[in-house]
This record gives structure tokens, C-alpha cells and sequence, in this order.
């Protein structure tokens, strides 16, 4: 079996499954946001239970429209706060929250081998740490907040090998774009995914963070990692709770098996309107641009804001545009002001925002007018994902954003540094 | 019963930002959704559909978010089914747990027109072009799916479960 395929087993009772079977899957933490969270609270109270199946496993966070942007955004973060209360559960307050993709791992509550469903595409994420996790909607969480159980249909394993060693500013973001634009928005569709190969092995957490991220850009319904040292580098302190490391047998079936040279991959570039839309930095070309954001649940963590300031130290922002700038969580921003990342933002002429995924969504924090185009690390960039349907996302790693923060249109970090 | 109405007919990848741009996610009730349903991309949709219309896409419909407002929407709109080359999976499983027959079906998609009055059976899993007239055989439903949507959604199929274990 691979590594998929194992969780989802020891998860529903069996000794085996495969592709194609549907099971009743039991989850380990279910995870909802405020604008997913109130539909599910609606169809939850519609199952006339008394309570949820244990409050420890139930995390909302309001990170999409919060601090609230509006009166409406406000009522539904009300609602989903006093359900929380209600029910004692994993709750974080503005004050301590994060996006949650950011703030689950680092907080310790995603372990390897777990299964995460949450009302939110990006819950994949988790796979990173070696977690069967995906997005569902907000039925589907109300049913799994009753029961701690869910239907699942187990996927299909795609291999990804990415050989050879990467050059200097080409990142999990990069890999991730490239592999998309090989196989396309759906060429993952129904599938878990599997990274592995040497440019894997090398990449640190945050890296694996952007890659699983982005499975749901391919279709996928996981993209998922081994764990090895670095993982488990990462979890120490964390968790005191017992996992287990699962491995994909060396016989398992894959569906497909798809190498990468990686060290022939440049950093990329994904023109509007697909995410599969990509460019090697080198063909992009002259384009000006009125905004760059730096964050989000794909490129928010420390290591992205590192990047980021590496470019920006000593320079200014293009005086024509607006750097924005949103750490992941209250403790990358807490990193980022003790390694001084801040100041150098604020020297630089970027707006540094708390954690929220504001614009990423458009919703708000950075929306874009008519004609703008905007140079993003998030993950994203179909009509009018950032506000006006004719503004343009161009999706790119935090070095390449930066640059282009510096020089006013997309440029290579070799331009600068 | 079989379901009827005019087909509205989309390409490939229509994502969830699409169906239900994220600035209207600061609301949850079906008939708020509907009103800005398909705008981004369509914004006549909204004042020509009529009850029982039916959509007709390509490949990958509903990629993007896991917003269950996207098949909600489309629900309150007074669409009657979804017919697509394939679906993207998260608008897959929203839309079979909140009772939105969806079909795949390429050959329906291939030979049916904007406009096209068009009659679905779904429990045959046929599809008619009746401006054609062709009639076209869809994928069947797994029987774990059609429970679901037989129960009237997830909920009404959970809260089925969940009586008869007590
Ligand atoms: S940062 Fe963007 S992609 Fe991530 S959870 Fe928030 S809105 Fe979704």
C-alpha cells in the first residue's frame, strides 16, 4: 500500500484498501474557518445532536475575513465564536490566531499519520508532515464534527520524483508551480499525491508546507511527505502526543510515476488566469506591476519572510507600487521582529499587516482595481481572486516577489543581490 | 421525475471564484448566494435562469475553494443539475451532501448547445437533447452516492444512521 493508502486503512478498521473503496474514515482534528464554519454550524444544529464527538478535535479559526472587515463578516465571526465557547473547542481569538494552515503545525495539533479533514481546500497542507489531511465542505464538516467520522473514497497514489539539487532561488513554490504546469489544474484529480527524490529531502519544513499546500492547484486530494529527521526536528517540543510514521511499501501500485530534473527547473512564474498557467522566470518578460503581496497559508512562514528580506535589506520598494506584507501567524511575526525582518519591511517601504489571509481572497487588506496587476506568493490567481475580474495575479515565489517589489516589474533576485 | 430546462453552457475549469467570488463569503443564506450566482464570469446568468435550467461544462468544473456556497448557490439559483465532462472533487462531494445532481457525462456535453432544452432522468443516468433530439448515457452513480442523495443529502442520510444505531 502507499503511504495514503496505510492511514486511510488503520483509520477505518481494515487491514487493506484500495483505490476506488469507500470507507467510513475516523478523523483525528476537524478544522473550519469563518466563512466555512457558519454553514456548518447551520447543517450541525440540523442533526439534532447533543454535542460535538470530542471538543479537543474541533478547531475553528478566524483568519479569512478577521480582524472582521465588515458588519457581515463580524456576525458570522460571532457565530462561529459561540458555537466554539458552546462547545469548548479549539478556538484561537484575533490576539493569538493565524491562518490556519500556518498556525495548526506550528502549534503542534497535525501529527504524522493523523487524518485532518477540514472545511477549507488548503487543508492539505498538513500532508508536509506526513498527515492524510484534505478540504471538504462545510457539510461534511458538520457531519464529522458529530460523529468523528466521514466517507471517504480512497484516491488513487500519483509519484513524484524530483531528482538532482536545485539552483540558489528556486524553492518548494517553484516545484510545486513547475509540477502543476506539467500536469495541469486537474491532472491530479481524485489522487493523492507523493513527493520524493533529492530536491525533496533537501527542502525544510516551510518548503514542504508550499508544495502540500498547493496539491489542491493539481486537483489533488493530498500531497503528502515521508517524514525523516527534519520532521521530526520539527515536532520536538510541539507535541508530547505519540505518532506513527507510516511509509508507502516499496511494491505499492502508483498510479503514475512522474521525474523532474530539479536542477533544471528555474524559479516560475504563473501568468493569470491558472495557477498551471506557468513561465520559467527567464521568458517572462517585461511586466509592470502595482502590487506585490508577500504571505498567505502558501508563503507566510519564517522562511518565506527570510527570503523576502534578504531582497528587501538596504533597498526601497518601487515608489509606483504597494508591498504588502502578512506574516502567517502571530509567532512568524513574533520571529520576524525578533530577527528584525520587520524593520527592514518598514525601512524598505512595505506595509506589514497582523495575520489574516486578507487579500489572498480578496477579501480585504489589498484588493486590486480595474487593469492592476499584482505579483503574489499566495496560491491562486483565477479572474478576479484579488478583487476587480480585470485585475491580474502573477504567482511567484517570496525572492521573485520581492524583487519585483524592488524594481517594479517581475524580476529575477540575480537582478538585485 | 425527470428534470428539465434550458442549458447554459461553460468551458473547462469554471472555479469556485467563478461560481461565487469570495467577496460575497460574508454571507451564508442560499438566497443571498444565488443573487450573485455565476457573476464574474456570466452576469446575465442571474436574471435568465428559470427554474429547472440545467448547466452544461467541460472538464474540472468547480476547482478551487472547498466553499460549499459554490453548489449552494447554484442550488438556490433554480439549477436543477450540473452536467460536466468531470468535476473537481471537493464540488463534487458539497454538491451530492447538499442533494445537487450532478452528472458526467462528455458526449451530453459535446453535443448539447447554449440554449438547448435539455431533459435529465437521473436515476437511468440519461440525458436528452430535446432541441436535438439525441439522447445520451452517463456514468451511474455509485450505490454509497446514491444512498445519499436518495436520503435527501448528508445530513438526512447521517440523521437516518445515526436513529438506527440507537
Ligand atoms: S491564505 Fe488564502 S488560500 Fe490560504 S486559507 Fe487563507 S484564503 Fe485560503
Amino acid at each position: 500500500m502507499t503511504l495514503a493508502e496505510k492511514i486511510l486503512a488503520t483509520h477505518s478498521g481494515k487491514a487493506s484498501v484500495s483505490p476506488g473503496d469507500f470507507l467510513s474514515v475516523k478523523t483525528d482534528l476537524v478544522l473550519s474557518n469563518d466563512i466555512t464554519a457558519p454553514m456548518a454550524i447551520k447543517e450541525f444544529d440540523r442533526l439534532g445532536v447533543p454535542g460535538v464527538f470530542d471538543p479537543k478535535k474541533i478547531v475553528m479559526v478566524p483568519d479569512h475575513f478577521c480582524p472582521n472587515k465588515d458588519i457581515q463578516s463580524a456576525e458570522q465571526a460571532k457565530m462561529m465564536r459561540e458555537f466554539a465557547r458552546k462547545h469548548g473547542l479549539v478556538y484561537f481569538e484575533v490576539g493569538e490566531m493565524g491562518i490556519e494552515h500556518v498556525i495548526l503545525p506550528e502549534k503542534g495539533l497535525v501529527l504524522p499519520g493523523e487524518v485532518v479533514v477540514g472545511a477549507d481546500s488548503h487543508t492539505c497542507t498538513y500532508g508536509a508532515l506526513g498527515a492524510f489531511a484534505t478540504g471538504m465542505g462545510s457539510t461534511d464538516i458538520a457531519i464529522a464534527m458529530a460523529t468523528g467520522e466521514i466517507w471517504m473514497k480512497v484516491p488513487s497514489t500519483i509519484k513524484f520524483i524530483f531528482h538532482g539539487k536545485p539552483g540558489q532561488w528556486v524553492g518548494g513554490k517553484d516545484l510545486i508551480l513547475y509540477l502543476i504546469g506539467d500536469i495541469g489544474v486537474d491532472g491530479a484529480l481524485y489522487s493523492a499525491m507523493e513527493f520524493h527524490g533529492e530536491a525533496i529531502s533537501a527542502l525544510g519544513m516551510d518548503g514542504r508546507f508550499t508544495m502540500s499546500n498547493m496539491a489542491i492547484e493539481a486537483g489533488g486530494k493530498a500531497g503528502l511527505f515521508h517524514v525523516d529527521a527534519k520532521t521530526r526536528s520539527y515536532l520536538k517540543g510541539r507535541t508530547t502526543r505519540k505518532y506513527t510514521e507510516y511509509r508507502s511499501d516499496p511494491d505499492a501500485a502508483y498510479a503514475r510515476v512522474i521525474e523532474y530534473d530539479a536542477s533544471k527547473i528555474e524559479p516560475q512564474v504563473a501568468f493569470p488566469h491558472l495557477p498551471s498557467n506557468t513561465r520559467p522566470l527567464s521568458q517572462v518578460g517585461d511586466i509592470a506591476i502595482d502590487q506585490v503581496v508577500i504571505g498567505s497559508c502558501t508563503n507566510g512562514r519564517i522562511d518565506d519572510l527570510r527570503l523576502a528580506a534578504g531582497i528587501l535589506k538596504g533597498r526601497k520598494v518601487d515608489r509606483h507600487l504597494r508591498c504588502i506584507i502578512l506574516p502567517g501567524s502571530q509567532q512568524v511575526y513574533l520571529d520576524a521582529l525578533k530577527e528584525g525582518l520587520i524593520e527592514i519591511f518598514i525601512r524598505a517601504g512595505a506595509a506589514v499587516s497582523t495575520p489574516t489571509c486578507g487579500p489572498c481572497l480578496g477579501g480585504h487588506m489589498g484588493i486590486l482595481a480595474a487593469g492592476e496587476k499584482c505579483v503574489s506568493t499566495t496560491n491562486r490567481n483565477f479572474v478576479g481572486r484579488m478583487g476587480h475580474i480585470k485585475s491580474e495575479i502573477y504567482l511567484a515565489n517570496p525572492a521573485v516577489a520581492a524583487t519585483s517589489a524592488v524594481l517594479g516589474r517581475i524580476a529575477n533576485p540575480q537582478e538585485v543581490v | 421525475m425527470p428534470l428539465q430546462g434550458k442549458a447554459f453552457k461553460y468551458g473547462a475549469n469554471v472555479d469556485t471564484d467563478a461560481i461565487i467570488p469570495a467577496r460575497y463569503l460574508n454571507l451564508h443564506l442560499p438566497e443571498d448566494l444565488a443573487k450573485h450566482c455565476m457573476e464574474d464570469l456570466d452576469a446575465g446568468f442571474i436574471n435568465q435562469v428559470k427554474p429547472g435550467d440545467i448547466i452544461v461544462a467541460d472538464t474540472n468544473f468547480g476547482c478551487g475553494s472547498s466553499r460549499e456556497h459554490a453548489p449552494v448557490a447554484i442550488q438556490a439559483s433554480g439549477i436543477s443539475c450540473v452536467i460536466a465532462k468531470s468535476f473537481a472533487r471537493i464540488f463534487f462531494r458539497n454538491a451530492i451532501n447538499i442533494g445537487l445532481p450532478l452528472l458526467e457525462c462528455e458526449d451530453a456535453v459535446d453535443n448539447i448547445n447554449p440554449g438547448d432544452m435539455v431533459e435529465v432522468d437521473l436515476a437511468a443516468g440519461r440525458v436528452t437533447n430535446l432541441s436535438g433530439p439525441k439522447t445520451f448515457t452517463s456514468k451511474p452513480y455509485p450505490d454509497f452516492m446514491l444512498q445519499i442523495v436518495k436520503a435527501g443529502g448528508l445530513v438526512e442520510h447521517t440523521k437516518k444512521k445515526l436513529s438506527g444505531a440507537k
